[in-house]
């Protein structure tokens, strides 16, 4: 990373609207997280499938200088990856769903070098879940959005993923959209945080509360 | 022995009518609550095909080419009407019609007409003896292979909409993300006819060859009507069943590759 900003990119977010959500801008800085709460059914989930395109809405988003609505729909959500709470496995295999994973990543998350033999049909929820993110990594992103990643992982593993995560995408520059309800974990990984008022996003200053 | 036409007076139908009545007795006594539905299905038959006697009687008679273009056209849009009531999730707006009765138009009229001026060749092209009843067997066939693969698809699509939408958000097209969903659909619609061609003659002797023999063709001129309508029929059925599913699978996304699950009621 001699040239920090050389192959990293900002994930803007102009003027989006979806459901309640109105005129939701956002500008995330390459390996900036962005911690997103707010009560359930407040919108993240669609904010976030907002800006990886899955769902009709308006507004656009840029990533460095490309523009979403001049980039193929595909290649988008191939940058802008977007971890759902609950994955989705479809072959039998774990290894049917990976390319290259990170090197290192299989470990840091409790896993071993077989894992990607496993069947899917004998993995945990915890599993699929820590899976499902080291999953996206092995597509290399060039941005993430994160829903809930750690919400079915016990308080070990959950500190022991958001931190690799953390020192990750600061060390790749990613630019990550975190949704998160838990307030400890907010104050550990998050650069800035909003919370989802009524139509808008508001900024919390963070560390205190 | 006489190989001439075995005439039906109307009271021997009436005889055939009769020992339903009796099933419909017997069904009424054992309490099947089916007695009613059994003769008004036999009515119906009945009906419909003494209407469609008189409509081919009035069509071979003139055998001009509107009639029999018109004749197609309605069998074409009463079979799309069909497909799109056998649709569990049928596509709003229209679409689930649209797709069904182009992809027909596209299969059956291209084989019959291939299967007319190319194979048969009766002059004119168009002579309704042959046109009519072939356009039908297809029509029929493909229909239900049209039906059955989009049914298959929005089903399907329907129920595993967080696999499809997995594969989307890492970076998938449409169509990958669509793919196995899509081959499992073409391979419903297709299934029936491969295992009709399979049973034939060993299970069943198919309808149309018997009414043939039935009609006092020779048995071997029969079979090769027959092998030929079935060949055409798996032709048919297979491009019709392609194309529905094709069209289908596109319609549920939209120009950003969204997966629009509200397009099926």
């Amino acid at each position: 990373m001699n040239a920090p900003d050389a192959n990293a990119d900002r994930l803007r977010v102009q003027g989006l609207s979806i459901g309640a959500l109105q005129d939701v801008s956002l500008d995330v800085a390459p390996g900036e997280i962005v911690c997103l709460s707010g009560e359930s059914g407040s919108g993240k989930t669609r904010l976030l499938r907002a800006i990886a395109d899955l769902e009709p809405h308006e507004g656009e988003a840029m990533l460095g200088k490309e523009r979403r609505s001049a980039v193929a729909a595909h290649c988008w959500r191939g940058w802008v990856m977007l971890v759902p709470a609950e994955s989705s496995w479809w072959a039998d295999r774990v290894i049917e769903h990976f390319k290259e994973p990170v090197p290192g990543s299989l470990v840091a998350f409790g896993f071993g070098e077989d894992t990607l033999d496993w069947e899917v049909a004998r993995l945990s929820s915890g599993e699929k879940q820590r899976l499902a993110v080291l999953r996206a990594l092995s597509h290399e992103p060039r941005a993430l959005l994160l829903d809930e990643p750690t919400a079915n992982l016990d308080p070990d593993t959950t500190l022991t993923v958001e931190s690799w995560l953390r020192d990750h995408v600061r060390a790749q520059r990613i630019p990550v959209i975190w949704a998160a309800h838990d307030r400890a974990q907010i104050e550990r990984v998050a650069d800035r945080h909003f919370t989802i008022r009524g139509a808008a996003l508001e900024e919390e200053s963070c560390r205190q509360d | 022995m006489s190989s001439g036409l075995i005439q039906l007076a109307w009271w021997e139908l009436a005889t055939g009518a009769l020992l339903v009545v009796a099933l419909a007795v017997v069904t009424h006594l054992g309490r099947l609550g089916l007695s009613r539905d059994l003769l008004v299905a036999a009515a119906r038959m009945g009906l419909q095909l003494a209407i469609i006697g008189l409509v081919l009687e009035a069509l071979f008679s003139v055998a001009a080419f509107q009639w029999v273009a018109l004749m197609a056209v309605i069998m074409l849009l009463l079979a799309g009407r069909e497909v799109m009531a056998r649709q569990k999730r049928r596509m709003t707006g229209g679409w689930a019609f649209a797709i069904g009765t182009s992809a027909m138009f596209v299969s059956s009229f291209t084989v019959t007409v291939f299967a007319l001026v190319i194979v048969i060749g009766p002059a004119p092209w168009y002579t309704p003896q042959y046109a009519i009843p072939l356009l039908g067997m297809l029509l029929g066939n493909t229909m239900t292979g049209v039906a059955l693969g989009m049914d298959r698809l929005t089903d399907s699509a329907w129920r595993q909409r967080p696999v499809i939408e997995g594969r989307l958000m890492l970076g998938m097209t449409w169509s990958e993300a669509i793919g196995d969903l899509r081959r499992d659909a073409m391979r419903s619609g297709m299934i029936p006819i491969i295992n009709g061609m399979a049973a034939a003659g060993i299970v069943s002797l198919p309808g149309m060859m018997t009414g043939q023999i039935l009609a006092g063709s020779p048995p071997a001129l029969a079979v090769k009507y027959q092998v030929l309508v079935f060949l055409l029929i798996a032709v048919g059925t297979g491009f019709g069943t392609v194309v529905a599913v094709l069209a289908a699978s596109r319609r549920l996304f939209d120009e950003r590759q969204r997966l629009r699950l509200e397009r099926l009621s």
